[in-house]
């Protein structure tokens, strides 16, 4: 798996599927592209247009609470995010993160110790998240291996083609 | 391992003896923590997910699907649909569940479909939508899932859970007039906060219990999620029995928690103190007593989603509104969760109560719930309503506000256009 590298984008405790993309857009389309116009309009309207491939998302507790959309993860990956770092995830979103290839690390305490455009390294093998701005490392909640295989493999629909491919 | 050993166990939680006996190779018991793949008895889907489901089954190369028997795909978050391209992804649906042999519902609430004509004690269920937590209300396991992960039960018939760890929250003494299971959920999840949950298995147990309903039940297991819950689930028993007994169904298994089982957290709630309560926007874990925000005028009142919209609740409404009016100005919206609620309520007399106090009465759907038709809220409207999530433009525009509390303090709040204590009323 490559490093990532990118600018840190904060967002604080809760936060929900239906800011991270509203019902109403999900409801018409499942092209991730166009949800991805929309991401975190509930929190900031720009923000879509401000995020550059690889900028990772630091967010404090329970990030991701709320619904069962994947469209959540979704959007954000279409965004150009490389990852989501946060003190804790929900469990569905956690799951549908995995499923679809975006990385999502749980670190404890590292939303205090981040700023807004901090520059940030993430070493997914290791489970490590370096702050280069502020010369700081993090370590991650170890995953368990299979979510590592699907994550490795790019998400869970490359996972079981290879796995079906094996088997026959 | 021998099946009626584990369910005899004094040693294991419900969870823990459930996603032992249902794994797809049953060779050990799985304790608290550890990773098991599991077969399941029902696979659901609803038209804000299916959709993006049926998408991924395609790339991950599925060509029919493990058992269409056991999947069902309910059309209800738009129902019926309110744009062209709304219906296209229904149309994508009927027409792979056609090519399938799959069954699809039409117009009902997912959850409620499942509780009248699926989930029995034993059954492993999982649903890609969150509230799939409710059927815990009749001994299931049953958990929220996403699309992919449906695509992939759908190709395979199996997933892989944690065994989750178990919450047991303990309803001492029974309620006392004017406080139902919407105000027990609403206290629980003020109390541990919205992830306070986040990752277990609630076990909803005590004396008050036996003079709670399924529906009331379904209730406490709907909301656990707003907690952030894997599964809640309520023990078997006499209600349970006679439910099952008026449906003509029977029990896959009877699966009990073990009085020596692991339990990591403890809470217990002292019935007859309650109030009537409400979740303040905008989120689920700030909760009030609704004497604490009486008097707080509102636009719209909302009672339906499958949290609160089943038979019981519209009669709870009805009760109060019983040659009463609706303020003027104030909308009361009505959503029955099933067409067997509509018309049970429409044959006891129930919605002509509701539609002489002013009521509107829609067709079961999501609808008002998730903000996409019947019961949209403008720019800075406030609602008060018996649903499930209160989170900022959730029901309509961003900067709207939504009051969470049960059906009677919904229909008494109708009444006086402002927030108002039922017990006022009763």
């Amino acid at each position: 798996m490559s490093v990532i590298r990118g600018r840190a984008w904060k967002f604080g405790d809760n936060v929900d599927t239906d800011v991270i993309i509203p019902f109403k857009y999900k409801a018409r389309t499942i092209d991730p592209q166009e949800l991805a116009q929309h991401v975190m309009e509930g929190i900031d309207p720009d923000f879509p247009k401000k995020v550059r491939p690889g900028d990772v998302i630091v967010a404090g507790r329970n990030f991701g609470c709320g619904s069962s959309r994947e469209q959540a993860p979704l959007a954000i990956k279409a965004a150009g995010i490389a990852a989501v770092v946060a003190e804790s995830f929900a469990r569905i979103f956690f799951r549908n993160a995995i499923n679809i290839g975006l990385p999502v690390l749980e670190i404890k305490g590292i939303f205090e110790k981040t700023d807004n455009g901090d520059v940030l390294e993430i070493d997914l093998q290791q489970g490590i998240v370096r702050n280069l701005s502020k010369s700081l490392a993090f370590k991650a909640t170890p995953m368990p291996d299979m979510l590592m295989e699907i994550l490795k493999e790019g998400g869970l629909v490359n996972y079981i083609k290879k796995r079906r491919a094996r088997a026959q | 391992m021998n099946v009626e050993e584990v369910l005899k166990s004094e040693e294991l939680t419900f969870a823990e003896k459930i996603l032992t006996i249902k794994q797809v190779e049953p060779k050990s018991v799985k304790r608290t923590g550890e990773i098991t793949i599991v077969s399941v008895d029902l696979a659901a889907g609803q038209d804000g997910t299916t959709p993006l489901a049926i998408k991924v089954f395609e790339e991950m190369g599925g060509e029919r699907v493990w058992d269409p028997s056991k999947i069902l795909f309910v059309i209800d978050h738009t129902y019926p649909s309110s744009s062209a391209e709304i219906s296209n992804l229904h149309k994508l649906m009927r027409s792979f569940a056609r090519k399938q042999g799959i069954r699809v519902v039409e117009g009902d609430i997912i959850h409620q479909v499942i509780l009248e004509e699926y989930a029995v004690p034993g059954m492993l269920i999982v649903g890609a939508d969150s509230h799939t937590t409710t059927h815990g209300a009749v001994g299931a396991f049953a958990t929220g899932i996403g699309s992919t992960e449906l695509a992939a039960v759908m190709l395979e018939g199996k997933i892989w859970l944690k065994v989750p760890s178990t919450m047991r929250v303990h309803l001492e003494g029974s309620l006392p007039r004017g406080v139902y299971a919407k105000d027990i959920a609403l206290h629980v999840i003020g109390e541990i906060g919205a992830d306070g949950a986040n990752y277990k298995s609630i076990e909803w147990t005590g004396e008050a219990l036996s003079k709670l309903s399924v529906a009331s039940r379904a209730t406490l297991c709907n909301m656990s999620m707003e907690a952030g819950a894997k599964n809640a689930v309520v023990e078997y028993d006499a209600v349970t029995e006679e439910h099952l007994k008026r449906l003509g169904r029977c029990p896959i298994a009877i699966v009990r928690s073990g009085r020596k089982a692991e339990v990591e957290d403890e809470l217990r709630v002292e019935c007859p103190r309650l109030e009537p309560m409400v979740a303040t926007p905008s989120r689920v874990d700030n909760v009030k007593s609704v004497r604490e925000v009486e008097g707080t005028p509102i636009d719209q009142a909302f009672i339906g989603s499958c949290t609160n919209g089943r038979l019981e609740d519209l009669l709870e409404a009805a009760k109060i509104l019983r040659g009463r009016k609706v303020k003027e100005g104030v909308r009361l919206i009505v959503t029955p969760a099933s067409r067997k609620v509509y018309l049970d309520a429409l044959r006891l007399g129930v919605l002509e109560t509701l539609l002489e106090a002013g009521a509107v009465v829609t067709n079961p759907t999501c609808g008002a719930c998730v903000g996409t038709h019947l019961g949209v809220l403008g720019e800075g409207e406030v609602a008060i309503s018996s649903s499930n999530r209160n989170f900022v433009g959730r029901m309509g525009h961003p900067s709207s506000k939504v009051y969470l509390a049960s059906p009677a303090t919904v229909a008494a709040s109708a009444i006086r256009g402002v927030i108002t204590d039922p017990r006022d009323f009763l």
